[in-house]
């Protein structure tokens, strides 16, 4: 169809074409990224990439910059020094075509109290050029019952998912999530990471920046730490502060008391258990730390720096 | 994932288009808030009904007050929709993140505030037939029925209602958070009242206070208000013995275009640093 002819016409091009599409799959490319407030530096020179289609974690305690960084990349805020492109255009001047692109879900603020979920959807829809069918998105949001509800009637939860149709009605290439699931309840919390992976499988590309070490770990390709306005590590969650090559705690109960061997072995140590207490080992565990663990032992070692 | 091609719509007729869905959106949030109707919408009759049984006497001129108070109650309702309404709300909208939302889509800016001009319009209209229905039924005031005294409320409402919501708009950056806006704006808009014809004669008021409630719309309004539901004869009772149209318009006028000026200068759509 137009795709053979469109394919012949721009063969001579190709490499052109090809390096065109390399540098477009960066959804998000930070280099040297500053912000200052007088004496007070809050971002102190950050590099970051994000592919597109990639679901990145920023993870870092409270003033770390995380949430200065997401809004200089939403164009929310200016920046002092460093280069930013997001889409392809500077954030320092968002163009309302750019905005089309771009959703952001910010923390929750509980606002249209007097609407309805449905008039809500609805009205933002008309913002934006390829909107979803409204009445798909309160569906594929879970809240189809609450779609004739008031807004200021919800739950924190379906307030969460409001939030998030706001953020997605446009289709866009590329979701801010600020700490999305601050506030739910475990059962809320695994249905919206649900609707997280939808998206994400869908080929949206997403930043999230969020508190809880697990939710990193359930929705994140790759996660990077931040602290004191610096990117400590980028890593795949399994991976971060060498995580995989840890040394595993192996634990048991012997005879006189509960026992731990750190290793590097720990399939060598459990063999040599079960031969030693002739097959079953009493209370085994075998683990490795935790993504909270390394974070943890992470941000520890930036304060001693400081 | 397509990327979607299409752009956003572009030009003054998808503003205005959105600045009317925006405005009948508002208008509804407005009219399922009980407590702003009552506040907003309903204190100015309240007022009508207290103060026309109450303040029963007459006045030089050979009215009495009462008649006098109903163009100062619609001018006060007026100034109260479009000031301190639109002060209160938007600076409640900025400390709630609602501007900072709508900032972060590609909605036009120009449609937000054409939405809140929908919202105020409506507003004064409501206001303004029900207060006059009252005060017709209550006997206080005569309906003219030559069209050129109707022409003078519609200008004097279209002009006062852009002065007011142009202040109201530019003062919605005074207040330092959302909670404290009201107990900012609303003493502002009373002290006004005072000073600008609506609870005594204007004329009664020490001349060096006529001459501070002179500068400021809400006294222009309210005469204006007056040439249209007093007899002409009363216009020798003004401070200048006449109805003083052109005046009247330019002070308007110069408001609006200072209010314009003052809101393009201080608005924001984020509190708080970097905004």
């Amino acid at each position: 169809m137009a795709g053979d002819s469109t394919r012949g016409a721009y063969r001579p091009t190709r490499a052109f074409v090809h390096s065109g599409r390399m540098t477009d799959d960066v959804a998000i490319r930070v280099r040297g990224l500053q912000k200052t407030y007088g004496d007070h530096v809050a971002v102190g020179g950050l590099d970051l990439d994000v592919a597109r289609g990639e679901c990145f974690a920023l993870l870092g305690p409270n003033g770390a910059g995380k949430t200065t960084t997401v809004e200089i990349l939403e164009g929310y805020r200016p920046r002092s020094a460093g280069e930013v492109t997001v889409l392809g255009l500077d954030p320092r001047r968002p163009t309302r075509d750019w905005r089309a692109r771009v959703g952001i879900v910010l923390q929750s603020t509980g606002e249209f109290e007097a609407l309805t979920v449905r008039e809500v959807i609805n009205h933002f829809a008309l913002y934006y050029p390829a909107p979803r069918d409204p009445a798909e998105l309160i569906e594929a949001v879970g809240l189809a019952e609450k779609a004739t509800a008031r807004a200021g009637t919800l739950s924190g939860g379906q307030r969460r998912r409001l939030d998030v149709a706001l953020g997605v009605i446009g289709r866009p290439e590329l979701l801010f999530l600020d700490e999305p699931t601050t506030g739910f309840d475990p059962e809320a919390r695994q249905e919206f990471w649900d609707l997280i992976r939808q998206l994400s499988a869908e080929g949206t590309t997403i930043l999230l920046t969020t508190h809880y070490l697990y939710e990193a770990e359930a929705l994140a390709n790759r996660v990077g730490v931040i602290n004191n306005g610096r990117m400590i590590e980028v890593a795949t969650p399994a991976t971060l502060g060498g995580r995989a090559t840890a040394a595993t705690v192996v634990s048991w109960d012997a005879r006189d008391g509960r026992q731990s061997v750190s290793t590097d072995t720990p399939t060598a140590q459990v063999s040599k258990l079960s031969a030693e207490f002739g097959g079953e080992v009493p209370g085994l565990t075998v683990a490795r730390p935790t993504l909270e663990d390394i974070y943890l032992s992470m941000i520890n070692a930036g304060k001693g720096e400081q | 994932m397509a990327t979607t091609t299409a752009t956003v719509g572009r030009g003054p007729v998808h503003a205005v288009r959105l600045g009317w869905e925006r405005g009948k959106l508002e208008v509804k949030e407005f009219f399922r808030q009980r407590e702003s109707v009552v506040f907003t919408l309903a204190f100015p009759v309240i007022l009508l009904l207290i103060f026309g049984s109450v303040l029963n006497y007459n006045i030089p001129g050979n009215i009495n007050f009462s008649q006098y108070f109903v163009p100062g109650i619609l001018a006060s309702g007026l100034f109260g929709v479009c000031f301190q309404t639109l002060a209160i709300q938007i600076s409640i909208e900025r400390d709630k993140g609602i501007l900072k939302r709508l900032e972060g889509t590609p909605m036009p800016p120009a449609a937000y505030f054409l939405g809140k001009i929908v919202m105020v319009l409506t507003m004064v209209v409501l206001e303004s037939i029900v207060l006059l229905a009252i005060a017709a039924a209550l006997g206080k005031v005569t309906l003219p029925d030559d069209w050129h005294r109707w022409a003078t409320f519609i200008w004097v409402t279209v002009a006062g209602t852009a002065a007011g919501s142009l202040l109201g708009i530019a003062f919605s950056s005074v207040p330092r958070s959302g909670k404290s806006a009201p107990a900012t704006i609303t003493p502002i808009a009373l002290v006004l009242q005072f000073l600008s014809g609506v609870y005594f004669v204007f004329t009664d008021l020490p001349s060096w206070l006529q001459h501070v409630g002179a500068l400021f719309p809400l006294k222009w309004i309210a005469q204006g208000y007056r040439s249209v539901f007093l007899p002409d004869s009363f216009a020798q009772q003004e401070a200048a013995h006449s109805w003083e149209h052109g005046r009247l318009a330019l002070v308007l006028v110069l408001w609006a275009i200072g209010g314009l000026v003052l809101a393009i200068r201080t608005f924001r759509w984020r509190a708080g640093k970097d905004s």
